[in-house]
């Protein structure tokens, strides 16, 4: 498809700029001309060229809409559209982040209501809607841990994760100034419990759990490893990327997480929107809540009000108060789905990884046999081994069967892994339909392998060539 | 609501296919003592005619502005009408991040004209898909220049927004750097001879930005040219994106990043967010730099496409090695910004003067009014700072007119008391700042 800019023709436009109804003055005398750039060099089109380049472009694009779409660990479950529509109310979209706090009462009564409800479904003392994505809350929840150690004088430079853990969890431990040593797993998935006891010591600031586990199982021995990292004075750090397998069920809260982050992208059915925007609330355990960031919400009956006096804070993550839009759409989903709702997601969610494990089970190898919980995690290893059919052709095959592919290659533990979260608002039909796509697909590596290799076969672009992308980089288009 | 479409014969197969008698045997794992028997302190569910109905009314306790003054971070322009259209198309808005370039193209490639876009207004070769907005974009730029000159400190003009600083300060005590402030000249621009004085082989990036805070634009090019002299990079902010339609920008004049809010290009007030941080770069950063890239390359039969590529960068292959932990950004809002960019096209520089014409007039205006003065003389866009006898009572005298006032710098700077930073965009008609000057009188 042609670039925007080659559709470009001087003298089009698109968007035209009401006259001025004021004096026009002159811009060289106010500015100077040494601060007026050159040249604007942006495209020319008519309106209808635009609507057409973006419309046929979005048509090259896969979204929840179009079909189904089991990205293990990133929750793609239907986006309802009442959320959308909530989220349009002029009063939620106009309001500058400057006003008052008396022009704001119903965006702050909001807010503090979902921090709240936050705090009740997670078991935890406090939440902030301040940072703006899964890892930006990460990196917030390990600043809390710095600043607490920091606070009661500890010097404590480590920071344990799990081998199974998102990539995220190291490198926002890396960027708080921690060493991250990485905590085994054991056979059966879960924590290796004598190699976590052999690490935790007293310059251990935490460790960084998801539970479930990137492998979709959940922590059975919990209670032991809060033990045994609160024991050396630590702290838990829950990563809630796979907080969708718990709703109603159970509370990080009470398992002994003192921190956890949360995806309202992914859990909380917000549209992911091509790779944002997400929101990634933080909830906190009684002794962090001092070192949540700045401006918090304080309730005054019966108004709200924004403070920034909280002197132990970490700061400021971002500027203003949080992905404001995306949290009205996360409310809203809550408040829709209230407590029966939300139990019955979660509840719907697991049963549909369970049930898809099972149909894939005699097909594909399955690493860690035992009730999973909202994913599953397959290796295509026994493809490799009888006609090289890699997890990734498997995955480009899939498209071709109109399925966007699960996650593959994570987690790291599982050589050739097929990652598969399903979610909860897919029907039986629609699991029946992909196990039978991923059959066809096992069977067709057998028989003819090629064909996988060679997917996908009914895309715009057949497999692009990221080696050439990465060694001769083009971000940015050059006029010819 | 309930968007599950499972029936209870769905459920009845499905646990028989699995091998279990009910639902709650899969939650087994979950220690009998820590399971739930309901979720506490949680509202019943409603249906959808309810929840629009919940949600009108806390929305309408929010009072509507018929006039917002303020700027300082966030912008109210018109949005044409394509930009929510395009934005509003469930194949862009339902995706994830684009891991599967086959099936992406629409979203990497619009992606990949954002990145085009944004290098050719901030001057520079390279803009990544965006960051989280304005101020983590500036911190991450900090944090970044820090990491891979082993320099421990920034110096940051004081004149920057409060809040990007303080993001700044956030990011910069996590990693254990140090922040060094350059005072203002009473022309409202940078103190270069205190910048002069600050640097030293210890720092790593100097920060400004342009327009600053006080909506003065300031002079870029010998603070880049003093930056290199010692070894440290410029890192050039912006307040309002629009001001890129007719400014020189900072990467025409030296600098090394331009980081910045892009909310403006496209994206509503949103009380906050989301927004886009705006990340661009001198084309020697490319494999250091944060965030997602939109790439172009070629399929087997030679057809253009595009991927996310220099992945090798990014915190699911380097985990802690990376130099930043970004993951999500903001794709909607900078598909938002394209879509604007392209509608406005060369028009931007036109909209960038209307917002001159509007912001000398309403300056003009309340420069008349007894007791009002100008605070700083260097030239401005669409952002100015007066002194007035009374700011508190000005602000309360339009929040009774429901209008939103100006922005009260001494909240954070306390030298400059009664002091109010005014913004003045194409939103602002001439009745509406006829108006202001009259209930401010």
């Amino acid at each position: 498809m042609e670039l925007i800019f080659e559709l470009s023709k001087p003298g089009r436009s698109t968007a035209d700029v009401s006259a001025s109804d004021v004096p026009v003055v002159n811009i060289e005398d106010v500015i100077g001309r040494q601060y007026l750039r050159d040249d604007l060099d942006l495209p020319e089109v008519a309106e209808i060229d635009l609507v057409r380049h973006y419309t046929n472009l979005s048509r090259r694009n896969f979204g929840v809409d179009l079909g189904f779409y089991p990205l293990g660990s990133c929750t793609m479950k239907y986006n309802p559209k009442i959320n959308e529509n909530v989220a349009a109310l002029p009063g939620f979209t106009g309001l500058h982040p400057n006003a008052s706090d008396e022009f704001a009462q119903g965006n702050l009564q909001l807010m503090y209501d979902m921090q709240k409800l936050l705090s009740s479904i997670f078991g935890m003392a406090e939440f902030t809607l301040q940072p703006a994505a899964g890892a930006h809350g990460e990196l917030t929840g390990v600043m809390m841990i710095k600043k607490y150690f920091e606070s009661k004088g500890q010097k404590r430079p480590i920071i344990l994760i799990p081998d199974t853990a998102h990539g995220t969890n190291p490198a926002s431990g890396a960027l708080c100034g921690f060493d991250t040593i990485t905590l085994r797993s054991n056979a059966e998935g879960g924590v290796d419990i004598e190699h976590l006891n052999s690490l935790m010591t007293e310059d251990v600031a935490g460790l960084m759990l998801t539970n479930p586990n990137t492998l979709g199982l959940f922590e059975r021995n919990i209670e032991q490893v809060a033990q045994i990292v609160h024991s050396k004075g630590g702290l838990l750090y829950g990563d809630g990327a796979n907080a969708n397998a718990f709703l109603g069920k159970t509370r990080p809260g009470d398992l002994g997480f003192d921190v956890i982050q949360l995806n309202l992208h992914k859990t909380f059915a917000t549209p992911h929107g091509g790779g944002g925007p997400g929101s990634g609330p933080v909830g906190v355990s009684e002794a962090l809540v001092n070192y949540l960031p700045v401006p918090r919400i304080v309730k005054n009956d019966p108004t709200y009000s924004w403070s920034a006096s909280f002197p132990d804070t970490i700061g400021r993550v971002r500027a203003f108060y949080g992905n404001f839009n995306v949290i009205v759409k996360a409310y809203t989903y809550i408040r829709s789905l209230g407590t029966e709702g939300l139990t019955r997601a979660t509840e719907m969610a697991v049963l549909n990884a369970n049930y898809i494990k099972e149909k894939l089970k005699p097909y594909y190898d399955l690493p860690y046999d035992r009730v999973c919980m909202h994913e599953c995690v397959f290796s295509g290893n026994r493809q490799v081994a009888q006609s090289g059919v890699h997890t990734s052709d498997i995955a480009k095959r899939l498209i071709d069967f109109g399925y966007h592919p699960p996650t593959i290659y994570f987690p790291l533990i599982v050589p050739e892994a097929i990652m598969i979260e399903p979610t909860e608002t897919e029907s039986k039909e629609t699991l029946d339909a992909f196990c039978d796509a991923m059959i066809a697909i096992a069977q067709e590596a057998k028989e003819n392998p090629q064909r996988v290799k060679d997917a996908p076969l009914s895309t715009p672009v057949s497999r692009l060539d990221e080696v050439l992308a990465a060694r001769k980089p083009d971000v940015c288009w050059k006029k010819p | 609501m309930d968007y599950c479409p499972h029936t209870s014969d769905d459920i009845a197969q499905m646990q028989e296919a699995i091998g279990v008698g009910s639902i709650e045997e899969l939650f087994a794992d979950i220690p009998q003592k820590f399971r739930l028997k309901q979720m506490p302190d949680m509202p019943a569910s409603l249906s959808e005619q309810e929840t629009l109905g919940l949600m009108q009314a806390m929305s309408r306790k929010n009072i509507m502005p018929r006039v917002t003054l303020t700027g300082a971070g966030a912008y109210a322009h018109f949005i044409p009408a394509v930009v929510g259209h395009i934005v509003g198309r469930a194949e862009f808005y339902t995706a994830y991040t684009p891991y599967q370039a086959e099936i992406s193209q629409g979203v990497l490639q619009a992606i990949y004209e954002y990145q085009t876009m944004i290098a050719h207004l901030t001057g520079t070769e390279i803009a990544n898909a965006s960051m989280y907005d304005g101020a983590s974009a500036m911190a991450e730029a900090a944090v970044l220049c820090a990491k891979t000159s082993n320099r421990s400190r920034i110096v940051v003009a004081r004149s920057v927004h409060p809040q990007y600083r303080q993001v700044l300060q956030t990011y910069c005590w996590a990693n254990g750097y140090t922040i060094s402030e350059i005072p203002y000249v009473a022309n409202g621009q940078l103190d270069v001879a205190a910048m002069q004085r600050a640097l030293d082989d210890s720092v790593a990036a100097i920060v400004v930005q342009s327009p600053n805070f006080f909506g003065c634009i300031e002079d870029i090019a010998p603070m880049a040219d003093a930056a290199h002299a010692c070894g440290a990079l410029l890192i050039a902010g912006f307040t309002d994106g629009t001001s890129l339609g007719i400014l020189k920008p900072a990467g025409a004049c030296g600098a090394d990043f331009v980081v910045g809010e892009g909310q403006s290009f496209g994206n509503p007030l949103n009380y906050g967010g989301p927004y886009l941080g705006v990340f661009a770069a001198r084309e020697k950063f490319l494999r250091r730099i944060p965030g997602r890239l939109a790439g172009a390359t070629v399929d087997k039969n030679g057809k253009r496409g595009f991927v996310l590529t220099l992945q090798t960068r990014e915190q699911h292959i380097r985990r802690e090695k990376a130099t930043s932990n970004i993951c999500s950004n903001e794709a909607l809002c900078a598909l938002a910004a394209g879509v604007y960019l392209a509608a406005l096209g060369k028009n931007l520089g036109k909209l960038a003067a209307l917002n001159i014409y509007k912001t000398q007039y309403l300056k003009n205006k309340l420069l008349q009014l007894e007791g009002w003065k100008e605070v700083f003389s260097a030239p401005v866009y669409n952002e100015f700072a007066l002194r007035c006898p009374n700011a508190r009572a000005v602000n309360a005298k339009l929040r009774a007119e429901g209008i939103i006032g100006a922005y009260d710098l001494q909240k954070d700077y306390p030298e400059l008391d009664n002091t109010l930073l005014f913004c003045a965009t194409e939103m602002l008609s001439k009745d509406d700042m006829d108006r202001v000057v009259e209930i401010i009188k």
